[in-house]
């Protein structure tokens, strides 16, 4: 599959700038068209502002984009300060080695699903109000709050930021460990600097380059998600993107033009954020700059790096007391409230559920071990080719990869479904496939990048000082060195194309159903016990695929002492 | 206790650092102000890792016996920040995101608030090691020697009150060496410091021309 057509190294960057290019900027024409008002398939073939004025008269369209807007920035302000202050206060004790080991496996853990987890825990009958009821507060039953959905989208975004804390992490912690950082704290610590000092003066400005595309994603992801405000986030009125994917869905076919001009506002709500950040990130720039050279060595820092523990320790408890519930849940028959545990079990309806759910379970299988294995392929191919031509993985390609990320999904995929009418191929498993595959690569360079980057040089000189060909080179020698890693970008790519709420959605028009998108649909319904199920099997295919990464290598290479220290 | 009452110099009292019950290494010694103990020993023999614990840096998986006093003052239970150890690492390590001057100026204690007085200092420091008008280069652009000479004057602008030297010649090239570690011998004499060298080169330990402690009982 891969690394075999060696004599042409440009093509891979051409698939890969054409795949990600090209249904991005095909999906942005295909909704700038019909915002304004050029359909011909649905009659409309007079470019006109009607959509815009249709989309602006629609009632709190202003409280919509402001709320998509403000979640979103906080929810990733939030995420990076607590990731930042926690990775300050401990990167290199113990304590953060023991935390780490609890966000990895947190990573792979499907937006949705981590939303419905904590929909039970925080909601007015949810698990929380259960344990302090009723002896702390009185109620009998479940009180009339506005917890889930409250109208500020306060829910909504802490559902974020347990949900982006964990990536963020993982990107700092992949920055951490380039060589020569530990030095330098070491370097901080001897010139008397305090632990935190270190970090935000010495360390950070390095390593800040490796994470702030990642920022940006997540502020794209986070002001324009559908699946978690969907399911935390306020109704009345909801935030901008998931209104407009109800407008697409309209049986009224005239709302698509409105639901277009919609994408477009998006875009600019999403940009506005990215916006507000960079000027932030300046500010933050130039405060840090100016005290550079004061010499405050800032030694007495053990209350904020309490306070960051404390913060990442939390976010860890929602997190797994979330994923607890959806397993109690998911195996409950009556579960009363107030009571804290349910007073009913039965394993039948999980049987039988599961028994259901089967179809969607082997379709999103089947789409997440095709996309890994995609995506997988082509990165091996891009970064062969690329230290082929003695072409270091520059920024600029970084940059190109994490372009579909650094846009509201929204935004073109609107188009894109509409392309995929025109040409019949909408519903078809290849066109979701395509889909997922712009949001899956990204991911799959991202975590292999590193790592590929990292192997030293010398094993493939020695190699083909021997005479090996450069295919010998790939299979026999980079690959197998690399085993862990590749093995933990397909789980990563996996885990990635089984959360893929809206690309699923769209392009699957219903044809297509994933455990994903089913678990969305049940978690507004009643029925919690199905809710909880559907969340469960989403994490089924990640978890596995992460098991599979780290025992393959662990039996392969059981006799191979060096390998072991090899670190994903 | 009976040999910490040198007030000014660095005593190792019955140092021993051990790795997975394997002893590595055993010092008992004592430098004074302005001395130079040499230890020397192939790499792997546990001499970086002695360093380490002198600084406050010692890996968790090491296991150390003994104290560390330096100036009367017990250091051993004390947090690298409190230390007040010079320590020069085998690469120069400047900080890459400052330009020569703001890593002078990065080291310069805090109590001197005078924005101009702490740029008089740096220049100064670099003028003492030849490299006047050089402020505001981009670190990377200096040669290894360079970045060494900047390195030191870092480390002594922090104040230290030991110096600790981690084989920071060995990425240095023949001709240079001699001139550069004569510079630093120079500069902790003058500031009387006591200097713990670390090296497996003999000519560092000929041009230290202090004490001489080989590890290779191991």
């Amino acid at each position: 599959m891969t690394g075999r057509r060696h004599s042409f190294p440009e093509i891979p960057t051409l698939l890969v700038a054409l795949l990600l290019a090209g249904p991005v900027l095909a999906g942005l024409a295909g909704t700038v068209l019909p915002a304004f008002g050029y359909l011909p398939v649905l009659g409309y073939d007079r470019i006109s502002l009607e959509p815009f004025r249709e989309l602006l008269a629609a009632p709190g369209l202003a409280r919509s984009a402001l709320l998509s807007f403000g979640t979103g920035l906080v929810a990733s302000l939030l995420s990076l300060a607590i990731v930042l202050v926690f990775a300050a206060g401990w990167a290199g004790t113990a304590t953060f080695q023991r935390l780490s080991r609890f966000l990895s496996p947190l990573l792979s853990v499907p937006h949705a699903a981590a939303a419905i987890g904590l929909a039970f825990l925080i909601a007015p009958s949810g698990f929380l109000v259960r344990a302090l009821s009723p002896w702390a507060t009185g109620w009998t039953r479940p009180p009339d709050l506005l917890i889930l959905n409250d109208p500020l989208g306060l829910s909504l975004t802490f559902g974020l930021v347990a949900k982006e804390v964990p990536f963020l992490f993982l990107m700092t912690l992949a920055a951490l460990s380039r060589p020569h950082i530990r030095d330098f704290y070491r370097a901080g610590a001897s010139l008397g600097y305090g632990r935190m000092a270190t970090f935000f003066k010495i360390v950070l400005p390095q390593i800040y380059p490796l994470i702030r595309l990642p920022v940006l994603a997540v502020i794209a992801y986070a002001t324009s998600v559908v699946d978690v405000a969907v399911i935390l986030g306020p109704t009345t009125p909801a935030p901008l993107a998931p209104r407009l994917v109800g407008w697409m869905s309209d049986p009224d076919l005239s709302r698509r033009l409105t639901a277009s001009a919609g994408a477009l506002l998006q875009l600019g709500v999403t940009s506005a954020a990215l916006l507000v950040y960079l000027i932030l990130e300046r500010l933050a720039l130039s405060g840090l700059r100016g005290r550079l050279a004061s010499g405050h060595r800032h030694r007495h820092d053990g209350a904020a790096r309490h306070a960051g523990l404390a913060l990442m320790v939390a976010v860890i408890t929602v997190m797994m007391l979330s994923l607890l519930l959806l397993g109690l849940w998911s195996m409950a028959r009556s579960w009363w409230f107030p009571a804290l545990l349910p007073q009913r079990w039965d394993l039948m309806r999980l049987a039988d559920t599961f028994t259901m759910g089967a179809p969607a379970l082997w379709a999103t299988l089947a789409l997440a071990v095709t996309t890994a294995g995609l995506a997988t392929a082509l990165t091996l191919w891009l970064l062969d080719a690329r230290s082929h031509n003695n072409r270091p993985s520059g920024r600029r390609l970084k940059a190109l990869v994490f372009l579909p990320l650094l846009l509201p999904q929204i935004g073109f995929l609107f188009g894109l479904q509409m392309l995929f009418l025109l040409a019949g191929m909408s519903g078809s498993f290849p066109a979701v496939l395509l889909a997922q595959l712009v949001f899956v690569f990204p991911y799959a360079v991202l975590s292999l990048s590193d790592s590929w980057a990292r192997l030293d040089p010398r094993y493939t000189k020695a190699a083909a000082s021997i005479g090996a060909s450069r295919a010998r080179i790939f299979w026999q020698v980079r690959l197998p060195l690399l085993l862990r890693p590749v093995l933990t970008t397909l789980a990563v790519a996996a885990a990635v194309s089984v959360g893929q709420y809206l690309p699923t959605l769209m392009i699957g028009a219903g044809r297509i159903v994933t455990v994903t998108t089913e678990s969305v649909a049940l978690a507004s319904g009643g029925n919690r016990p199905v809710a909880a199920l559907y969340a469960l099997l989403q994490l089924l295919i990640p978890l596995t695929g992460f098991v599979l990464a780290a025992l393959i290598p662990a039996v392969l290479y059981r006799n191979r002492a060096a390998m072991r220290l090899e670190r994903g | 206790m009976q040999a910490c009452d040198a007030r000014t110099g660095l005593v190792l009292e019955n140092v021993a650092i051990r790795l997975g019950g394997r002893l590595l290494l055993q010092v008992d010694c004592r430098i004074d102000a302005g001395s130079v103990l040499t230890i020397m020993g192939e790499s792997g023999s546990g001499k970086s890792s002695l360093l380490d614990f002198i600084a406050g840096f010692l890996r968790p998986d090491f296991q150390a016996s003994g104290r560390v006093h330096l100036k009367g003052r017990d250091l051993t239970d004390l947090p690298a920040q409190e230390r007040h150890v010079g320590l020069m690492f085998q690469t120069p390590l400047l900080f890459p995101h400052m330009s020569v001057l703001q890593n002078l100026l990065f080291a310069i204690p805090p109590g001197i608030r005078q924005r101009s007085l702490r740029r008089d200092m740096a220049e100064q420091a670099l003028a003492d090691v030849g490299l006047a008008g050089f402020a505001n280069r981009d670190p990377a652009t200096l040669s290894g020697g360079q970045q060494t000479r900047v390195a030191l004057m870092r480390t002594l602008l922090a104040d230290p009150h030991a110096l600790l030297l981690d084989e920071p010649f060995s990425s240095l090239d023949r001709t240079r060496r001699a001139d550069i570690r004569a510079q630093v011998f120079e500069a902790a004499r003058r500031k009387s410091l006591p200097v713990l060298l670390v090296t497996h080169d003999e000519e560092d330990a000929e041009a230290a021309g202090g004490e001489v402690f080989r590890l290779d009982q191991a």
